[in-house]
């Protein structure tokens, strides 16, 4: 599904990104962790081309993210994501941020978007929630609501940039639960969490980076139980104390 | 196609330096007496005094309602009349260039004010109670410690409203005072050269401004690392 | 002071013969501010909302220009560029185009000079504020759009300029207001709109004071119409749920 041979990137002489490899298969949820600065958020903006990279390949479904013959906005609207500050748009109401890219880049029919988006609403649980604004919601509200908007492209895989590292604590476990469920149905996902509770119930496999490399990446087992880099150990240990 | 001729600019270029010095002039009178008044409009607009708040927010929505070249033309055509038979002046003294510089200073005072306000509001407000906590007084709390802040952070704003005032400068042709623009209009009406000097006088105009806000921007970004 | 008011002069014949009033040529002076200032206004955001989006776009050529196009309209005094439109443009064009222009009635030369003048110098501030618009809204919303499959023009249009439209209609309220002042500069050409009637009434007159006054409060008039004109608008764009911009 998502294929990444030896990606770098780089600011000047800042390496941002260096040779990174994986795969996901379809059906696998991933979960890339690591200390801030590690290259996380980028790698996995990377997949959907939201960040150049300058050397390396991306393979997303057959198509080659880095090619600049392809188009793009149609490989993204075939790839979910969801964004550490929600990023609904604040001049919408619910329904119409789920239905917007439905009706202007898919060419869904007015009707056919909504009933989409109720659907999903009904998901997510906000049903009642449709006709208000983004502003009017909590931060968990809303962040479901992304993860609704993602979904109602019917999207082959979702990436997850820290979805719940701006909510205030209580509101954590809703958009978990979400995104739990979604794992367990079968989405291929890729969450770049710190949420090791997360990672423990669902993951098929952790990546853990560290200064732009990809340092681990294995099954959940063989990551929390013996970690093989001591970068990852004492991560791990700083963590899991809380 | 227009031929151009710009020989008459070089004789005229002692001529246009006295007109840019009148432009100076009334830029850099303008900008202190509006600084001066407009801090203390600032201050009676805040104050807990009401009429002097009514009277600050008075005097500046009025200035901020009215047409620049209408403020001049009551300071050019009537307030000079209004002095002479207050005062007793003799009839036609010259007074265009006083008159300016006391329209512009009073106008641009609205502007400014409203600037320091803002400058004076962006300071935390515990720096106020701080300072009343070390027992000093309203007067001195405003004057060591919240002014001196509220001044650092406005200064690119103060100076960005001077180049706006240099350029506005320019309006005092309609006294037929010979400031730098009006003078390149006389010399170029005088010799038949009106397109030249008309350019001419843009080029000068932006090269000068340009190069003031160039500078108005790198002092900003060197205040904001800071 | 020996000053004798008289409010009545509004409603003589004027010295020119006719049976047109004084109060006829403060409202043919109103009419042409009015009539001046909308017409270049709407020019002004249309142009506006070009340059401000180009200013913000990854090309270098185009936002190159956004931004020299803003520099020279900021940065010359707007008397300068009105007697720039007025006198030297029409001599620069190609000889036909100008002169056809200097053969049109010379009111309708005067009222095209203003406008032009006035839109163009309005449109480099209304890309500034534009521009900020667009750059105070959070980095993240065009990603988003983006993520969702628009093309980047798609992004502007459905996520990233309804925003921005609404958080500047407070900036653009003042340069609303600043045009319809800014047109009293045109009087300068001979264009005998508010400013101009006023002085005119003054000569023909011989009472200024009455004269200037009324002028004076027909401008805070424009002003406290268009101040709760664009209050209505700005209740009207409000974002449920949205407080402030920064």
């Amino acid at each position: 599904m998502i294929s990444m041979n030896k990606v770098s990137k780089q600011y000047g002489s800042f390496h941002v990104l260096t040779d990174c490899t994986t795969q996901v298969q379809k059906g696998e949820v991933i979960v890339v962790c690591g200390p801030s600065g590690s290259g996380k958020s980028t790698l996995i903006k990377c997949v959907n081309g939201l960040e150049p990279f300058q050397s390396g390949e991306i393979i997303v479904n057959g198509v080659s993210v880095g090619d600049p013959r392809t188009n793009l906005s149609k490989l993204r609207s075939t790839v979910g994501m969801v964004f550490q500050n929600f990023e609904l748009f604040p001049h919408m109401s619910i329904i119409d941020n789920l239905g917007i890219a439905q009706t202007k880049v898919l060419g869904r029919s007015q009707e056919q978007a909504r009933e989409k988006g109720f659907k999903l609403l009904d998901r997510v649980g906000l049903r009642e929630q449709a006709e208000k604004y983004p502003g009017q919601l909590s931060g968990g509200q809303q962040q479901r609501v992304a993860i609704a908007r993602a979904l109602a492209m019917d999207p082959i895989c979702m990436l997850f940039d820290e979805p719940t590292s701006a909510l205030d604590p209580e509101m954590v476990n809703e958009v978990l639960d979400v995104m739990t469920e979604l794992a367990q149905e079968g989405m291929t996902m890729m969450c770049v969490t710190h949420e090791m509770g997360f990672a423990k119930r669902v993951a098929s496999r952790v990546i853990f980076m560290d200064q732009g490399r990809i340092v681990e990446d294995d099954s959940k087992e063989a990551f929390f139980e013996h970690a093989r880099s001591e970068r990852a150990q004492q991560f791990l240990a700083k963590i899991l104390h809380h | 196609m227009h031929e151009f001729d710009w020989s008459s600019i070089p004789n005229a270029l002692p001529f246009l330096w006295d007109g840019m010095k009148i432009s100076l002039e009334i830029t850099v009178t303008a900008v202190i007496f509006g600084i001066v008044w407009g801090t203390l409009l600032a201050l009676m607009r805040l104050s807990s005094i009401k009429p002097l708040s009514w009277f600050a927010a008075g005097y500046v929505n009025l200035f901020r309602a009215i047409p620049l070249v209408m403020v001049l033309l009551w300071f050019f055509l009537i307030v000079p009349h209004l002095l002479e038979s207050l005062f007793g002046l003799p009839r036609g003294s010259d007074m265009r260039l006083s008159s300016a510089i006391a329209g512009f200073a009073l106008f641009e005072a609205a502007y400014y004010s409203e600037i320091i306000r803002a400058g004076i509001q962006s300071v935390p407000k515990g720096q106020m109670a701080a300072a009343s906590a070390l027992g000093m007084t309203y007067g001195q709390s405003m004057r060591l410690v919240v002014l001196p802040q509220a001044f650092r952070n406005m200064v690119p704003l103060l100076l960005t409203q001077g180049i706006i005032l240099f350029q506005d400068t320019s309006l005092v042709y309609v006294s037929a005072l010979a400031d730098f623009f009006g003078a390149a209009y006389k010399v170029g009406d005088r010799d038949g050269r009106l397109v030249e000097l008309l350019l001419f006088a843009g080029a000068v105009y932006f090269v000068i401004c340009f190069t003031a806000s160039r500078i108005v921007r790198y002092y900003q970004n060197k205040l904001k690392t800071a | 002071m020996a000053y004798n008011w008289n409010w009545g002069v509004f409603l003589q014949p004027t010295a020119t013969g006719g049976d047109e009033t004084y109060l006829g040529w403060m409202f043919y002076g109103f009419k042409m501010t009015i009539a001046l200032s909308l017409s270049a206004w709407l020019i002004a955001l249309a142009v506006g909302a070009v340059v401000g989006v180009l200013r913000t776009v990854p090309n270098k050529w185009l936002s190159g220009f956004a931004t020299a196009y803003v520099e020279v309209f900021r940065n010359i005094p707007l008397l300068v560029q009105l007697f720039l439109w007025y006198f030297v443009i029409p001599e620069l064009l190609p000889e036909k185009v100008g002169n056809a222009f200097k053969q049109t009635n010379p009111i309708l030369q005067q009222f095209l000079a203003s406008m032009v003048c006035l839109a163009l110098f309005t449109s480099a501030r209304v890309a500034e504020q534009v521009r900020s618009g667009i750059n105070s809204l959070p980095p993240g919303q065009k990603n988003a759009g983006l993520a969702m499959g628009f093309t980047l023009p798609q992004t502007y249009r459905y996520v990233m300029l309804p925003m921005a439209v609404r958080l500047i209609v407070p900036p653009l309220t003042s340069e609303f207001l600043n045009i319809f002042k800014n047109s009293a500069v045109c009087s300068t050409i001979g264009l005998l709109e508010l400013a101009a009637q006023g002085r005119q009434l003054v000569d023909y007159t011989a009472q200024p004071y009455e004269s200037f006054i009324a002028v004076t409060i027909a401008y805070l008039l424009i002003n406290v119409v268009v101040m709760f004109g664009m209050r209505w608008v700005e209740g009207h764009v409000r974002v449920p749920g949205y407080i402030g911009g920064k």
